[in-house]
Protein backbone atom coordinates (compact mmCIF):
# COMPACT_ATOMS: atom_id res chain seq x y z
CA UNK A 1 0.00 0.00 0.00
CA UNK A 2 1.15 3.17 -0.77
CA UNK A 3 2.41 5.37 1.90
CA UNK A 4 0.23 8.73 3.28
CA UNK A 5 1.64 11.60 4.31
CA UNK A 6 1.55 10.79 7.74
CA UNK A 7 3.38 7.44 7.25
CA UNK A 8 6.28 9.21 4.57
CA UNK A 9 7.09 11.45 8.12
CA UNK A 10 7.02 8.43 10.23
CA UNK A 11 9.75 6.68 7.74
CA UNK A 12 11.76 9.83 7.73
CA UNK A 13 11.57 9.96 11.63
CA UNK A 14 13.71 7.05 11.39
CA UNK A 15 16.53 8.69 10.11
CA UNK A 16 16.84 11.19 13.32
CA UNK A 17 19.56 10.54 15.68
CA UNK A 18 20.54 11.48 19.10
CA UNK A 19 21.23 15.26 19.70
CA UNK A 20 20.55 16.38 16.19
CA UNK A 21 19.97 19.84 14.59
CA UNK A 22 17.07 19.67 12.03
CA UNK A 23 15.55 21.75 9.88
CA UNK A 24 11.99 20.64 8.57
CA UNK A 25 10.53 22.31 5.31
CA UNK A 26 7.00 22.98 5.22
CA UNK A 27 4.58 20.31 4.10
CA UNK A 28 4.75 16.72 5.11
CA UNK A 29 8.64 17.56 6.30
CA UNK A 30 6.21 19.39 9.05
CA UNK A 31 4.93 16.23 10.46
CA UNK A 32 7.81 14.56 11.05
CA UNK A 33 8.14 16.60 14.52
CA UNK A 34 5.48 14.29 15.46
CA UNK A 35 7.22 10.69 15.17
CA UNK A 36 10.63 11.87 16.84
CA UNK A 37 11.16 8.11 18.71
CA UNK A 38 10.83 9.05 22.77
CA UNK A 39 14.06 7.65 23.31
CA UNK A 40 15.82 10.86 21.65
CA UNK A 41 16.41 14.63 21.88
CA UNK A 42 16.21 16.67 18.66
CA UNK A 43 16.18 20.34 18.05
CA UNK A 44 14.18 21.51 15.50
CA UNK A 45 15.49 25.10 13.47
CA UNK A 46 12.78 27.34 11.79
CA UNK A 47 14.25 29.74 9.52
CA UNK A 48 12.67 32.70 10.46
CA UNK A 49 15.14 32.54 13.57
CA UNK A 50 14.44 29.96 16.56
CA UNK A 51 16.29 26.78 17.22
CA UNK A 52 13.63 25.04 19.58
CA UNK A 53 10.68 24.95 18.11
CA UNK A 54 7.80 23.49 20.49
CA UNK A 55 4.16 22.37 20.17
CA UNK A 56 1.57 24.24 18.62
CA UNK A 57 -0.14 26.64 20.99
CA UNK A 58 -3.19 26.23 23.11
CA UNK A 59 -5.81 28.84 22.57
CA UNK A 60 -4.22 31.06 26.00
CA UNK A 61 -0.68 30.54 24.35
CA UNK A 62 -1.06 32.13 21.01
CA UNK A 63 1.28 34.51 20.61
CA UNK A 64 1.09 36.71 16.99
CA UNK A 65 5.17 37.41 17.95
CA UNK A 66 5.68 33.79 17.78
CA UNK A 67 5.52 31.87 14.24
CA UNK A 68 7.24 29.07 12.31
CA UNK A 69 8.57 29.18 9.02
CA UNK A 70 5.44 28.29 7.24
CA UNK A 71 4.05 31.35 9.21
CA UNK A 72 2.12 29.21 11.44
CA UNK A 73 1.72 29.80 15.03
CA UNK A 74 3.93 27.72 17.57
CA UNK A 75 5.64 28.01 21.05
CA UNK A 76 9.44 27.87 21.80
CA UNK A 77 10.83 24.48 23.36
CA UNK A 78 12.58 24.08 26.68
CA UNK A 79 16.16 25.52 25.62
CA UNK A 80 15.13 27.42 22.45
CA UNK A 81 16.82 30.59 21.50
CA UNK A 82 15.53 33.41 19.21
CA UNK A 83 17.48 35.25 16.83
CA UNK A 84 17.48 37.13 12.89
CA UNK A 85 16.97 35.89 9.76
CA UNK A 86 21.19 36.27 9.24
CA UNK A 87 22.21 34.83 12.16
CA UNK A 88 19.97 31.74 11.01
CA UNK A 89 21.10 31.49 7.85
CA UNK A 90 24.79 31.94 9.37
CA UNK A 91 23.87 28.14 10.88
CA UNK A 92 22.33 26.78 7.43
CA UNK A 93 24.93 27.67 4.99
CA UNK A 94 27.62 27.25 7.55
CA UNK A 95 26.98 23.66 7.84
CA UNK A 96 25.86 23.80 11.29
CA UNK A 97 22.76 22.09 11.03
CA UNK A 98 22.65 18.23 11.14
CA UNK A 99 19.64 17.25 9.04
CA UNK A 100 17.74 19.16 6.24
CA UNK A 101 14.14 17.60 5.27
CA UNK A 102 12.19 19.74 2.35
CA UNK A 103 9.48 18.70 -0.22
CA UNK A 104 10.40 18.77 -3.60
CA UNK A 105 8.21 19.05 -7.66
CA UNK A 106 11.30 16.65 -8.87
CA UNK A 107 14.58 15.58 -8.02
CA UNK A 108 17.11 13.39 -10.74
CA UNK A 109 19.69 11.11 -10.44
CA UNK A 110 22.46 12.98 -10.17
CA UNK A 111 21.19 15.30 -6.95
CA UNK A 112 19.64 17.89 -8.59
CA UNK A 113 16.67 19.24 -7.19
CA UNK A 114 13.53 21.57 -7.98
CA UNK A 115 10.90 23.11 -6.20
CA UNK A 116 10.10 26.40 -6.14
CA UNK A 117 9.15 27.86 -9.17
CA UNK A 118 6.47 26.28 -12.37
CA UNK A 119 7.18 29.24 -14.92
CA UNK A 120 4.30 30.26 -16.46
CA UNK A 121 1.80 28.74 -13.48
CA UNK A 122 3.17 28.93 -10.09
CA UNK A 123 5.37 31.45 -8.79
CA UNK A 124 6.15 31.21 -5.09
CA UNK A 125 9.67 31.58 -4.54
CA UNK A 126 12.21 29.56 -3.05
CA UNK A 127 12.10 30.68 0.83
CA UNK A 128 14.65 29.89 2.47
CA UNK A 129 15.02 26.32 0.50
CA UNK A 130 17.93 26.76 -1.71
CA UNK A 131 19.83 28.32 1.48
CA UNK A 132 19.39 25.13 2.96
CA UNK A 133 20.06 22.67 0.34
CA UNK A 134 23.59 24.61 -0.50
CA UNK A 135 24.39 24.05 3.10
CA UNK A 136 23.26 21.01 4.54
CA UNK A 137 25.05 17.89 4.01
CA UNK A 138 22.68 15.21 5.34
CA UNK A 139 19.55 16.35 3.01
CA UNK A 140 16.11 13.98 2.77
CA UNK A 141 13.27 15.44 0.11
CA UNK A 142 9.94 14.00 1.06
CA UNK A 143 7.43 13.54 -2.16
CA UNK A 144 5.11 11.71 -3.85
CA UNK A 145 6.73 9.57 -6.15
CA UNK A 146 4.72 10.42 -9.21
CA UNK A 147 1.77 13.23 -9.87
CA UNK A 148 -1.60 12.22 -10.35
CA UNK A 149 -1.22 11.43 -13.82
CA UNK A 150 1.11 9.51 -12.81
CA UNK A 151 4.35 10.96 -14.29
CA UNK A 152 7.13 10.44 -12.31
CA UNK A 153 8.83 13.01 -10.57
CA UNK A 154 12.17 10.90 -9.95
CA UNK A 155 13.70 11.99 -13.15
CA UNK A 156 16.58 11.73 -15.62
CA UNK A 157 17.14 15.48 -15.38
CA UNK A 158 15.06 18.04 -13.52
CA UNK A 159 12.47 20.06 -15.98
CA UNK A 160 11.61 22.32 -14.06
CA UNK A 161 13.96 25.43 -12.64
CA UNK A 162 16.53 24.14 -9.95
CA UNK A 163 16.55 24.56 -6.43
CA UNK A 164 20.00 23.19 -5.84
CA UNK A 165 22.83 20.97 -7.74
CA UNK A 166 23.90 17.82 -6.72
CA UNK A 167 22.73 18.19 -3.18
CA UNK A 168 20.01 15.24 -2.68
CA UNK A 169 21.21 12.00 -1.29
CA UNK A 170 18.27 10.74 0.05
CA UNK A 171 14.37 10.22 -1.15
CA UNK A 172 11.41 9.37 0.87
CA UNK A 173 8.56 8.72 -1.62
CA UNK A 174 4.76 7.10 -0.83
CA UNK A 175 6.47 3.91 -2.78
CA UNK A 176 10.06 3.82 -1.41
CA UNK A 177 13.46 4.57 -0.57
CA UNK A 178 15.94 5.67 -2.60
CA UNK A 179 19.48 6.62 -2.19
CA UNK A 180 21.34 8.67 -5.23
CA UNK A 181 25.14 7.95 -5.97
CA UNK A 182 26.66 7.48 -8.78
CA UNK A 183 24.06 9.08 -10.96
CA UNK A 184 21.37 6.64 -10.19
CA UNK A 185 18.50 6.07 -8.10
CA UNK A 186 19.38 3.35 -5.82
CA UNK A 187 16.50 1.35 -4.13
CA UNK A 188 16.79 0.60 -0.76
CA UNK A 189 13.14 0.01 1.08
CA UNK A 190 9.91 -0.29 -0.74
CA UNK A 191 6.44 0.74 0.88
CA UNK A 192 4.44 -2.59 2.36
CA UNK A 193 3.24 -4.50 -0.43
CA UNK A 194 4.40 -2.06 -2.99
CA UNK A 195 5.93 -4.16 -6.01
CA UNK A 196 9.51 -3.83 -7.25
CA UNK A 197 7.64 -3.61 -10.49
CA UNK A 198 5.68 -0.81 -8.97
CA UNK A 199 8.38 1.48 -8.32
CA UNK A 200 10.37 0.99 -11.44
CA UNK A 201 7.34 1.66 -13.50
CA UNK A 202 7.05 4.96 -11.93
CA UNK A 203 11.19 5.69 -11.27
CA UNK A 204 11.60 7.54 -14.82
CA UNK A 205 15.47 8.23 -14.03
CA UNK A 206 17.88 4.89 -13.62
CA UNK A 207 16.88 2.84 -10.96
CA UNK A 208 19.69 0.41 -9.30
CA UNK A 209 17.46 -2.45 -7.46
CA UNK A 210 19.75 -4.95 -5.53
CA UNK A 211 18.56 -8.12 -5.69
CA UNK A 212 16.65 -8.16 -2.25
CA UNK A 213 14.87 -5.13 -1.27
CA UNK A 214 13.56 -4.68 2.23
CA UNK A 215 9.93 -3.69 3.48
CA UNK A 216 9.83 -0.43 5.61
CA UNK A 217 8.48 -1.02 9.26
CA UNK A 218 6.91 1.88 10.41
CA UNK B 1 20.44 65.07 25.42
CA UNK B 2 17.70 66.61 22.80
CA UNK B 3 20.16 65.70 19.70
CA UNK B 4 19.68 62.06 20.28
CA UNK B 5 15.80 61.88 20.27
CA UNK B 6 14.64 60.44 17.62
CA UNK B 7 10.82 59.97 18.39
CA UNK B 8 8.77 61.68 16.29
CA UNK B 9 4.83 61.60 17.20
CA UNK B 10 3.62 61.59 13.54
CA UNK B 11 3.55 59.17 10.65
CA UNK B 12 4.02 61.94 8.02
CA UNK B 13 7.16 63.00 10.53
CA UNK B 14 8.18 59.38 10.61
CA UNK B 15 7.84 58.82 6.64
CA UNK B 16 9.12 62.19 5.48
CA UNK B 17 11.17 62.78 2.61
CA UNK B 18 9.90 59.71 0.85
CA UNK B 19 9.52 59.95 -2.81
CA UNK B 20 9.07 58.91 -5.96
CA UNK B 21 11.28 55.38 -7.29
CA UNK B 22 12.83 55.25 -3.82
CA UNK B 23 14.17 51.77 -2.27
CA UNK B 24 12.44 50.77 0.52
CA UNK B 25 13.40 47.70 2.51
CA UNK B 26 10.96 46.53 5.13
CA UNK B 27 11.31 43.97 7.80
CA UNK B 28 8.81 41.70 8.79
CA UNK B 29 8.66 37.68 8.32
CA UNK B 30 4.70 36.80 6.42
CA UNK B 31 2.90 39.06 8.88
CA UNK B 32 4.83 38.79 11.77
CA UNK B 33 6.76 41.85 13.18
CA UNK B 34 5.63 44.14 9.87
CA UNK B 35 6.02 47.85 10.58
CA UNK B 36 2.06 48.39 9.93
CA UNK B 37 1.64 51.48 10.35
CA UNK B 38 4.63 52.79 8.45
CA UNK B 39 3.13 50.64 5.46
CA UNK B 40 0.23 52.30 5.71
CA UNK B 41 1.25 55.76 5.57
CA UNK B 42 3.50 54.89 2.52
CA UNK B 43 0.23 53.84 1.15
CA UNK B 44 -1.41 56.91 2.24
CA UNK B 45 1.67 59.60 0.51
CA UNK B 46 0.82 57.56 -2.59
CA UNK B 47 4.39 57.41 -4.26
CA UNK B 48 4.64 55.33 -6.77
CA UNK B 49 7.61 53.21 -8.41
CA UNK B 50 8.94 51.81 -5.66
CA UNK B 51 11.39 49.21 -5.16
CA UNK B 52 10.68 46.95 -1.96
CA UNK B 53 13.19 44.91 -0.41
CA UNK B 54 11.15 42.83 2.40
CA UNK B 55 11.33 38.41 2.25
CA UNK B 56 7.26 38.63 1.95
CA UNK B 57 4.74 41.10 0.00
CA UNK B 58 2.13 40.96 2.95
CA UNK B 59 -1.08 39.58 2.07
CA UNK B 60 -3.84 40.97 -0.53
CA UNK B 61 -5.29 43.36 2.11
CA UNK B 62 -2.56 43.65 4.65
CA UNK B 63 1.12 44.35 5.12
CA UNK B 64 3.22 45.75 1.58
CA UNK B 65 0.18 43.93 -0.32
CA UNK B 66 -1.50 47.52 -0.14
CA UNK B 67 0.61 49.13 -1.74
CA UNK B 68 1.20 46.09 -4.29
CA UNK B 69 -2.64 46.98 -4.83
CA UNK B 70 -2.10 50.46 -5.24
CA UNK B 71 0.36 49.57 -7.96
CA UNK B 72 2.92 51.47 -5.96
CA UNK B 73 5.51 49.41 -6.70
CA UNK B 74 8.01 48.84 -9.78
CA UNK B 75 10.13 46.29 -8.28
CA UNK B 76 10.04 43.46 -5.15
CA UNK B 77 12.98 41.77 -4.06
CA UNK B 78 11.64 38.90 -2.26
CA UNK B 79 12.51 35.31 -1.29
CA UNK B 80 8.53 34.07 -1.05
CA UNK B 81 5.68 35.30 -2.07
CA UNK B 82 3.05 32.38 -2.32
CA UNK B 83 0.56 33.74 0.05
CA UNK B 84 -0.31 37.21 -2.03
CA UNK B 85 -2.67 36.18 -4.96
CA UNK B 86 -2.34 39.91 -6.00
CA UNK B 87 1.29 39.34 -6.60
CA UNK B 88 1.42 36.08 -9.09
CA UNK B 89 -1.13 38.26 -11.02
CA UNK B 90 0.60 41.41 -11.47
CA UNK B 91 3.86 39.23 -12.23
CA UNK B 92 2.59 36.53 -14.66
CA UNK B 93 0.82 39.29 -16.25
CA UNK B 94 4.26 41.20 -16.43
CA UNK B 95 3.23 44.31 -14.93
CA UNK B 96 5.44 43.58 -11.25
CA UNK B 97 9.45 43.30 -12.21
CA UNK B 98 10.49 40.75 -9.03
CA UNK B 99 14.14 39.51 -8.14
CA UNK B 100 13.27 36.37 -6.38
CA UNK B 101 16.33 36.32 -4.15
CA UNK B 102 16.87 33.16 -1.24
CA UNK B 103 15.71 33.87 2.18
CA UNK B 104 19.26 33.73 3.64
CA UNK B 105 20.93 35.59 0.74
CA UNK B 106 18.18 38.26 1.05
CA UNK B 107 19.09 38.64 4.72
CA UNK B 108 22.79 38.43 4.23
CA UNK B 109 22.40 41.34 1.46
CA UNK B 110 20.58 43.43 3.91
CA UNK B 111 23.62 43.02 6.82
CA UNK B 112 26.34 43.13 4.71
CA UNK B 113 24.65 46.67 2.77
CA UNK B 114 24.46 47.79 6.75
CA UNK B 115 27.93 46.75 7.43
CA UNK B 116 29.56 48.55 4.26
CA UNK B 117 30.32 45.17 2.49
CA UNK B 118 29.58 45.49 -1.31
CA UNK B 119 29.10 41.71 -1.76
CA UNK B 120 30.00 38.64 -0.80
CA UNK B 121 30.49 35.34 -2.06
CA UNK B 122 27.87 32.16 -1.18
CA UNK B 123 27.19 28.69 -2.54
CA UNK B 124 23.36 29.46 -2.29
CA UNK B 125 22.00 29.33 -5.87
CA UNK B 126 25.00 28.03 -7.56
CA UNK B 127 23.58 26.19 -10.58
CA UNK B 128 20.09 27.77 -10.48
CA UNK B 129 18.90 30.60 -12.03
CA UNK B 130 19.76 32.75 -9.09
CA UNK B 131 23.36 32.35 -10.60
CA UNK B 132 22.62 33.77 -14.21
CA UNK B 133 24.57 36.59 -14.68
CA UNK B 134 26.93 36.59 -11.77
CA UNK B 135 30.70 36.07 -11.33
CA UNK B 136 31.29 32.62 -10.53
CA UNK B 137 34.34 31.75 -8.29
CA UNK B 138 36.06 28.57 -6.26
CA UNK B 139 37.57 28.24 -3.36
CA UNK B 140 38.47 25.31 -1.54
CA UNK B 141 37.23 23.69 -5.10
CA UNK B 142 33.45 24.40 -4.08
CA UNK B 143 31.99 27.18 -6.76
CA UNK B 144 30.58 30.25 -5.07
CA UNK B 145 28.50 32.91 -6.93
CA UNK B 146 29.07 36.69 -5.66
CA UNK B 147 26.00 38.02 -4.74
CA UNK B 148 25.79 42.40 -4.28
CA UNK B 149 24.35 43.72 -1.02
CA UNK B 150 21.63 46.10 -0.66
CA UNK B 151 21.39 49.27 1.01
CA UNK B 152 18.10 51.74 0.67
CA UNK B 153 16.73 55.09 0.60
CA UNK B 154 14.30 53.89 4.12
CA UNK B 155 13.96 51.34 5.97
CA UNK B 156 10.91 50.60 7.96
CA UNK B 157 11.09 47.96 10.85
CA UNK B 158 8.97 46.95 13.66
CA UNK B 159 10.61 46.77 17.12
CA UNK B 160 8.52 46.00 20.63
CA UNK B 161 10.48 48.00 22.36
CA UNK B 162 12.66 51.31 21.84
CA UNK B 163 14.26 53.98 24.34
CA UNK B 164 13.79 57.90 22.92
CA UNK B 165 17.63 57.28 21.47
CA UNK B 166 16.44 54.78 18.91
CA UNK B 167 17.75 51.63 21.29
CA UNK B 168 15.64 48.73 19.87
CA UNK B 169 14.60 45.37 21.63
CA UNK B 170 12.85 43.11 19.23
CA UNK B 171 10.35 40.37 20.53
CA UNK B 172 9.71 36.58 20.03
CA UNK B 173 10.08 35.57 15.73
CA UNK B 174 9.06 38.85 15.17
CA UNK B 175 12.90 39.81 14.83
CA UNK B 176 13.24 37.76 11.97
CA UNK B 177 14.20 40.30 9.22
CA UNK B 178 14.40 43.48 10.81
CA UNK B 179 17.92 44.15 13.01
CA UNK B 180 19.36 43.63 9.23
CA UNK B 181 16.49 46.00 7.72
CA UNK B 182 17.56 48.42 10.52
CA UNK B 183 21.35 48.57 9.44
CA UNK B 184 20.33 49.12 5.95
CA UNK B 185 18.48 52.66 5.36
CA UNK B 186 19.88 55.27 4.36
CA UNK B 187 16.53 56.70 6.67
CA UNK B 188 15.49 53.98 9.45
CA UNK B 189 12.53 54.24 10.69
CA UNK B 190 11.17 52.39 13.45
CA UNK B 191 7.48 51.69 14.53
CA UNK B 192 7.70 50.06 17.71
CA UNK B 193 4.61 49.03 20.43
CA UNK B 194 6.44 50.86 23.40
CA UNK B 195 8.54 53.81 23.84
CA UNK B 196 10.73 53.97 26.98
CA UNK B 197 13.04 56.18 28.52
CA UNK B 198 16.95 56.10 28.31
CA UNK B 199 18.48 53.84 30.77
CA UNK B 200 15.27 51.51 31.32
CA UNK B 201 16.66 49.47 29.14
CA UNK B 202 19.39 46.82 29.84
CA UNK B 203 21.94 47.60 27.50
CA UNK B 204 23.25 44.23 27.41
CA UNK B 205 20.10 43.04 26.09
CA UNK B 206 19.78 45.89 23.44
CA UNK B 207 19.32 44.21 20.09
CA UNK B 208 19.48 46.73 17.70
CA UNK B 209 22.16 49.95 18.71
CA UNK B 210 20.55 53.34 18.36
CA UNK B 211 23.24 54.71 15.82
CA UNK B 212 21.21 52.91 12.82
CA UNK B 213 18.22 54.10 13.42
CA UNK B 214 16.32 57.96 12.68
CA UNK B 215 13.12 58.23 13.76
CA UNK B 216 10.83 56.58 16.27
CA UNK B 217 7.42 56.47 16.35
CA UNK B 218 5.17 54.50 18.65
CA UNK B 219 2.64 52.37 16.85
CA UNK B 220 -0.59 50.68 16.99
CA UNK B 221 -0.73 47.37 15.86
CA UNK B 222 -3.27 45.19 14.52
CA UNK B 223 -0.56 41.87 14.33
CA UNK B 224 -2.59 39.87 11.69
CA UNK B 225 -2.06 35.66 12.48
CA UNK B 226 -1.61 34.10 9.02
CA UNK B 227 -2.06 30.55 10.23
CA UNK B 228 -3.73 29.91 13.41
CA UNK B 229 -2.54 26.48 14.58
CA UNK B 230 -3.28 25.07 17.95
CA UNK B 231 -2.52 22.40 19.81
CA UNK B 232 -4.95 19.12 19.17
CA UNK B 233 -6.06 18.32 22.76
Amino acid sequence: MSLNRDQIAMRVAQELQDGYYVNLGIGIPTLVANHVPEDIEVMLQSENGLLGIGPYPTEDQVDADMINAGKETVTAALGASIFSSAESFAMIRGGHVDLTVLGAFEVDQNGNIASYMIPGKLVKGMGGAMDLVAGAENIIVTMTHADKRDNSKLLENCTLPLTGVGCVKKVVTNLAVLEIKDGAFHLLERAPGISVEEIQKKTAGTLIVPEHVPEMTL
Amino acid sequence: MSGFNKVVSTYEEAMAGLSNDMTIISGGFGLCGIPEGLTQEIKKSGVTGLTVVSNNCGIDDFGLGILLKGRQIKKMVSSYVGENAEFERQYLAGELEVDLTPQGTLAEKMRAGGAGIPAFYTATGVGTAVAEGKEVKQFKGRDYILEESITGDFAIVKAWKADKIGNLVYRETAMNFNPMAATAGKITVVEVEEIVEVGELNPNEIHTPGIYVNRVIQGTFEKRIEKLTLAQN
